[in-house]
């Protein structure tokens, strides 16, 4: 086991975000009710899925500043982990949407933005299969990985807060900071995010760490 | 009296009232009779079961690492 503080801590915060979460105090309001829980699940595999781009655009720059397959390979690995996340996300958040809301895809800005930006990583990853030369591969996935993070802003966090949306959060809705008058659910909610965090970045990191053995060795 | 009273009573009726309109509904039933440990339980299994199995694997590239290093 390599470095595994950090490890430990994820597997503590999410015992305690999956027991918290369900047995700790929430505001009761009306056509949420219970699954306000929802937020300490839903909502950090956005913020997991944000910060794994993150760090993998970091690593696409510092692959076009140091061109070198090591740089490759953990920009590719952290953005798999994070599309995995936007998935979960995006399917909790329809799951949730068909109670709330009354239909499993509703049109709102905030469903559409996230599709379209799992859609954009997604030809991310077919842009890199249909590339045979390595080098090129990892420039041309590199340069569009950066794109694909910036065109995730807007997608995101803008063009959501200029419509109307049912979302929680956007439009005029009450959001987490208004749900939350007393605080009450940041005591889980923040230690969530933590966890769902760390725990995409170890799982990011096995798959790094199994594709630099396949290097060493040429086998892929 | 008969008016304090009525008023005490309509106070209450429209406090109860209200009181209810400020209380949506949840799980109050499944919390008290203790059903919610069943899923918090059944949950919790789940997600202890897969993190071990991630710390095995997690071990087991480690374990690969280290033959690849001993054979340079």
């Amino acid at each position: 086991m390599r470095s595994s503080w950090w490890k430990i801590l994820s597997v503590l915060l999410l015992l305690y975000t999956f027991i918290g979460g369900l047995l700790m105090y929430v505001p009761r309001l009306d056509i949420v009710n219970e699954t306000i829980r929802i937020l300490y699940f839903h909502v950090p595999m956005w913020f997991g899925m944000i910060s794994l781009f993150a760090a993998s655009t970091w690593y696409a720059i510092r692959y076009l500043r140091n061109p070198g397959t090591f740089n490759d390979i953990y920009s590719v690995q952290l953005a798999n982990v994070g599309f995995a996340y936007g998935m979960l996300g995006i399917l909790t958040g329809m799951v949730w949407a068909k109670y709330a809301w009354g239909s499993w895809w509703h049109g709102d800005p905030k469903q559409n933005g996230a599709a379209i930006t799992l859609l954009v990583y997604s030809a991310f990853f077919v842009l890199r299969a249909s590339i045979e030369n390595e080098d090129q591969r990892a420039r041309l996935s590199a340069i569009y990985n950066i794109f694909a993070f910036i065109a995730m802003i807007p997608l995101l966090f803008i063009i959501p807060r200029m419509q109307d949306s049912l979302h929680p959060g956007s439009g005029g809705n009450p959001g987490f900071n208004m749900y939350d008058l007393d605080n009450s659910m940041k005591t889980v909610f923040y230690p969530a995010c933590i966890g769902w965090i760390l725990l995409g970045f170890w799982i990011a990191s096995l798959r790094i760490r199994f594709r630099l053995i396949e290097e060493k060795y040429s086998l892929s | 009296m008969k008016y304090l009273l009525a008023i005490l009573a309509l106070t209450f009726s429209f406090a109860s009232s209200f009181a209810q309109q400020q209380d949506p509904e949840m799980a109050d039933v499944m919390r008290s009779n203790g059903k919610i440990y069943v899923v918090v339980t059944a949950i919790v299994i789940i997600l202890v079961g897969l993190l071990v199995y991630l710390f095995l694997l997690d071990k087991k590239i480690t374990r690969l690492e280290r033959k690849i290093e001993d054979n340079r």
